[in-house]
């Protein structure tokens, strides 16, 4: 109720506690999901759940072999599960890879813009779209340079740009910024947090990194491995705004890498 | 109340937060941006790095040959002297037999080589499409490319006659299996990533094509073109040389063969000069700027 308050007060950005689950149907719902590549071999994912609601940020964590981007990939529709329900609120969701994979014959503006070409957008609105959206990700005055004019850095912000530009409510991200410098990552991990609040969007992000799913989540999901399956969760109520050296953050980390250590253990048995 | 205790201060710093942290990105995009290049070389040194090099090499080859020439080595019907070759070459300049024995070529060079680029693109295309044509022709294909199309110049001639069929057929069997093969290995080299990237993005299937595929496979397309120019131009001057009729008007090739049949080696020199002129011309006119700005433009050439 305080927390209702509050936003009609002033326009709090970023909710400091998780809100209630909106009403309506999930933004992403899996639902006894298993992947199977091929037939004989252990599945890449058995039995697995996972429901986000609209609006929350649900990081994923997990060793090697936990079928991480498997998931995203079936999620954002490249593949089709063995078994199992998967629904999405969005017509396409939007997906980040750890590569920027940006097309490098076209600037940074076009690369949005290809994004806005797909959804039919027409060629005028195209190009001042493109700069609107990356100003969002803080690259004004960048949008005429070639990908190899970019540092990672700006390069992932140019691929978070493009993925807005699908419009789409929900976005995937398969460790996106795991090929970073640690200065930028932070810088990132802000940035990404005032697009998520701004833009309302649900997000799903896998990563290896624990300290950076303490960091951004709402709430953290630990997958085992051989066969990817949800082993706990956890709910992160650290109040934003949150840094990388959050006490809370630290703290949360450490108990999740435990989890996640003693996880990793049972395979070498 | 607790929430609204740590929401409140929380507002202030996370605008604060903001905009330190957009401050911090903007210095890093600074530093890491790649710098402005600098601007090329001026002009002087550039004609010294790359114009002045081969201009003393080929001083230095006729000095040698003027060398060889005054030693006597040769009767002069067998090597003539530079100053007779260039007082030759002279003369088929101003007489127009040059330029009219260069245009020859030139058109059919490009017709040939224009029709070679369809059906060489129409066959890339085809083979990268069906799996079972690339396992049935692809091995014939890469084959062509190292049978000297100078082989093909008897058959045309049987199935054609003295004509530009005939010699359009060899430049074509010349040509047309570089540009199938350049644009083929160029599709086979897209990253599977882009591919996915246009899916994820929602193109068509022929958006994907369109706007994907294609223009990642450019870099090695172009050097299937360039390396089909090449072929089409030495099969075309193969063909000039032996199909020789006065119906077929004077190519570069046909001025050779005239320059053998009078035994006058200075035409014969002359004939060798303008064919190559005219190939590295179009490499540094046409294909060599295209490739470079290709490449540049998506970061793949070092800065010079």
């Amino acid at each position: 109720m305080s927390t209702n308050v509050a936003t009609v007060e002033a326009p709090v950005r970023t909710p400091a506690v998780r809100p209630a689950p909106a009403p309506g149907p999930a933004a992403v719902r899996v639902a006894g999901v298993s992947q199977v590549f091929e037939r004989g071999r252990p599945p890449v994912l058995q039995g697995m759940d996972l429901t986000v609601a609209p609006g929350e940020f649900v990081c994923l964590v997990g060793a090697s072999g936990c079928g991480k981007s498997t998931l995203l990939n079936l999620i954002a529709g490249l593949n089709a599960p063995t078994t199992g329900e998967i629904s999405v609120s969005a017509e396409r969701p939007a997906l980040m890879f750890q590569e920027p994979a940006l097309l490098p014959w076209l600037t940074a503006s076009g690369n949005v813009e290809l994004a806005l070409r797909a959804r039919g957008v027409g060629r005028a609105e195209r190009r001042a779209e493109a700069e609107r959206l990356l100003r969002v990700v803080n690259l004004e005055g960048h949008s005429g340079k070639r990908v190899h004019e970019l540092s990672g850095g700006m390069r992932q912000r140019v691929a978070l740009a493009r993925a807005l530009a699908q419009d789409s409510k929900v976005l995937l991200m398969d460790e996106p910024f795991a090929a970073l410098d640690a200065i930028t990552r932070d810088v990132l991990h802000q940035e990404l947090t005032r697009v998520w609040t701004e833009q309302g969007l649900s997000v799903v992000f896998v990563t290896h990194n624990v300290r950076e799913a303490a960091r951004l989540g709402q709430r953290v999901v630990l997958l085992g491995s051989r066969p990817g399956r949800v082993v706990r969760e956890w709910q992160v109520d650290i109040p934003h705004p949150r840094t990388i050296e959050s006490p809370g953050v630290g703290t949360l980390a450490t108990e999740i890498t435990r989890e996640l250590h003693q996880e990793i253990s049972r395979h070498g048995q | 109340m607790a929430s609204e205790g740590s929401g409140r201060p929380g507002l202030a710093l996370v605008d604060r937060g903001d905009v330190e942290n957009r401050a911090v990105e903007a210095g890093l995009d600074a530093l890491d941006a790649a710098p402005d290049l600098p601007a090329g070389p001026g002009l002087g040194r550039r004609f010294v790095r790359s114009v002045l090099p081969p201009l003393v090499f080929l001083a230095a080859l006729v000095g040698v040959w003027q060398l060889a020439y005054v030693a006597d080595l040769k009767p002069s019907y067998v090597l003539p002297s530079p100053a007779d070759v260039g007082a030759k070459f002279w003369e088929t300049v101003q007489d127009g037999t040059a330029v009219e024995a260069i245009w020859t070529s030139l058109s059919r060079g490009a017709i040939g080589f224009a029709m070679s680029l369809v059906l060489g693109s129409l066959l890339g295309l085809a083979m990268w499409g069906s799996r079972w044509l690339r396992a049935a022709i692809g091995p014939i294909v890469s084959g062509l490319q190292s049978l000297p199309s100078v082989a093909w110049v008897p058959a045309a001639i049987i199935w054609f006659s003295l004509s530009n069929a005939a010699i359009y057929t060899v430049v074509l069997l010349g040509a047309v299996p570089s540009i199938a093969n350049g644009l083929l290995g160029g599709l086979k080299q897209v990253p599977p990533l882009f591919d996915r990237v246009g899916r994820v993005l929602g193109l068509s299937t022929l958006g994907r094509i369109r706007y994907v595929l294609l223009p990642a496979a450019l870099p090695g397309y172009l050097g299937g073109l360039r390396q089909g120019w090449a072929f089409a131009w030495r099969s075309l001057m193969a063909a000039e040389l032996i199909t020789y009729s006065p119906s077929l008007g004077q190519g570069l090739g046909q001025l050779l063969n005239i320059g053998r049949e009078l035994s006058q080696m200075s035409l014969v020199i002359t004939s060798i000069t303008l064919i190559l002129a005219v190939g590295v011309a179009i490499e540094l006119l046409l294909f060599a700027p295209l490739e470079r700005r290709v490449l540049t433009r998506r970061g793949l050439t070092a800065a010079r």
